[in-house]
């Protein structure tokens, strides 16, 4: 079953730790990525680009509006994602909490709908 | 009543979260379990009563409904496939096992330990794992769970579906947990047993009736966790407080449905078959030599229960006992029973300083029994016009009416 892990965190605190920090911080992701795809876990992945280059899209009426910044201004901001593989949601939070970003902000883990024709497979 | 229905009941009572939590187990579902034993209950009540009850209710009930499941199951992938939505088979807790059962064997398997673990999961919210709880491991109706818990049916009904649902999407599994999380896991199955305990405990005159039912019922779940993990500390600390306090339930309300406080309890009224059986198994706890919060609790409640009379209270082992709770807990209301003991034991002085202490840090501020306890000791030192300031500050803070005379009439006492 694939389980999406989004990752929030306090964007200026992140912005703010030292570059060696960082640098060991992006390592112990790298480490985890790799583990996760050895064992096929790993679906996808990224770290996303700050909310100063977020932009929201609604269409009402037939017209799109399109607006500066994130969809919801909140305490902490979806700063990255995994979707992974597991076979059930102990599986995923414990997968969750070797996120280095778990240590100070906070991972939504969220089941995906499966469809019929992935069942299957 | 019939025999048949006798036993029907009793089975019934005893065996519903065995048997439910065997059938969750097999059909992956808990709606598709409920609604098999619901009517293999229905099939046993006509069948029984004709033909006699079978050697092994339990075993009985559980075949039949199991047959049940099968069936229902065949009949949604058949409709499923048909339709070609999403697959009944993927939303399931895990893919179909055909267990052997048979009706005259006396074994059948426990499954209680997953049931209990998966109810008290802690991706579900506290209000949803007790409610869980009560339904599949207890048997409770939600009817009966909605009187107890003092919210409507369709709350609860509501609150039992969007449980379930999640327990399906997410996949929450139907296991016992893996040793790293357990010391965790089993600390919520017990906050969870000892919350329906005290749901019934602090009940008001009026809802006795049910709610001592609800303090049975923690009770009895306290026992099967008990047996299903035996040599557990704290589950028998747990088991042991919970007997210990209901032992003086007919004590703690007088006539009038008002509260009577354990200073002033006819002891005598104390049920001495649970004081008994609570004090053993606090011992056996504390013998294995793994302390924790129940046990120290029940132990403190235990040596309570030991004293027949409020002035026999062995003050000193209290306060031991207290300290070490201290140690492990650090909460701001276990040191301020902490000091109240102290100031049995050694004398006012040493509990207000200790009182003052533990009220410093102001978690304790809109707390009643923090200045009221404050005041009683500064009324012992005969610091009279400090006393009455902090009863008059305690006084609001409670909406509790025994306590509220109790604080009117120590002022009427101070100001006369």
């Amino acid at each position: 079953m694939k389980y999406m892990l989004l990752i929030y965190q306090d964007e200026p605190s992140w912005t703010a730790v030292p570059e060696t920090e960082r640098q060991q911080i992006y390592g112990e992701y790298r480490k985890l990525r790799t583990e996760l795809e050895s064992k096929g876990q790993f679906v996808t992945g990224s770290q996303l680009q700050p909310i100063s280059t977020a932009t929201s899209v609604r269409v009402r009426d037939g017209k799109e509006l399109v607006t500066d910044g994130p969809f919801a201004e909140t305490h902490e901001q979806l700063g990255g994602y995994f979707l992974i593989e597991a076979k059930n949601l102990d599986e995923a939070t414990a997968i969750a909490a070797r996120i280095p970003s778990a240590r100070t902000g906070t991972i939504e883990v969220r089941p995906l709908v499966e469809t019929a024709a992935e069942a299957t497979a | 009543m019939s025999q048949a229905r006798e036993t029907l009941e009793k089975v019934f009572r005893e065996e519903y979260g065995r048997i439910v939590a065997t059938l969750i187990r097999i059909s992956g579902s808990f709606d598709l379990a409920e609604e098999a034993l619901q009517e293999a209950f229905t099939s046993a009540a006509s069948k029984w009563e004709r033909e006699g009850t079978p050697k092994n209710p339990g075993a009985w009930l559980t075949t039949v409904a199991h047959h049940k499941v099968v069936d229902a199951i065949r009949r949604d992938k058949t409709r499923n496939e048909k339709q070609d939505e999403i697959v009944f088979e993927s939303t399931r807790l895990q893919p179909f096992a055909e267990t052997e059962l048979r009706e005259d064997t006396h074994e059948y398997p426990d499954d209680r330990l997953r049931l209990i673990f998966t109810c008290c999961h802690p991706s579900l919210v506290r209000e949803a794992q007790v409610a869980l709880t009560l339904r599949t491991l207890g048997g409770l109706t939600t009817t009966e769970i909605a009187h107890a818990f003092l919210v409507s049916e369709a709350t609860l009904a509501q609150r039992l579906v969007r449980a379930k649902q999640k327990i399906r999407l997410a996949r929450i599994p139907y296991e016992v947990p893996s040793l790293e999380v357990m010391g965790e896991r089993l600390a919520a199955v017990r906050a969870v047993i000892y919350l329906i305990f005290n749901e019934g405990y602090a009940a008001s005159a009026g809802q006795n009736l049910i709610r001592n039912d609800l303090c049975a019922e923690a009770i009895r779940l306290g026992r099967v966790l008990c047996e299903l993990l035996p040599n557990e500390p704290e589950n028998m600390g747990l088991l042991a407080l919970m007997l210990l306090q209901d032992s003086r339930r007919d004590a703690r309300v007088n006539d009038a449905g008002e509260l009577v406080t354990l200073e002033e309890q006819d002891r005598s009224r104390w049920d001495a078959t649970e004081i008994a059986e609570g004090t053993r198994l606090v011992q056996a706890a504390l013998s294995l030599r793994r302390v924790g919060n129940y046990q120290l609790q029940a132990a403190i409640a235990a040596v309570h229960a030991e004293a027949k009379h409020a002035d026999e209270t062995d003050w000193r082992q209290i306060v031991a006992l207290y300290g070490e709770l201290l140690r492990i807990t650090s909460s701001p209301v276990v040191a301020l029973n902490h000091a109240a003991a102290v100031a049995m034991s050694e004398g006012p002085e040493q509990g207000l300083r200790l009182l003052e202490a533990a009220g410093a840090a102001g978690a304790l501020q809109n707390y009643y029994l923090f200045h009221a306890s404050r005041a009683d000791l500064l009324r012992r030192l005969n610091r009279l016009d400090e006393a009455v300031t902090a009863y008059t500050t305690a006084l609001p803070l409670t909406t509790n009416v025994v306590e509220q005379n109790y604080i009117r009439r120590r002022l009427n006492e101070l100001k006369q």
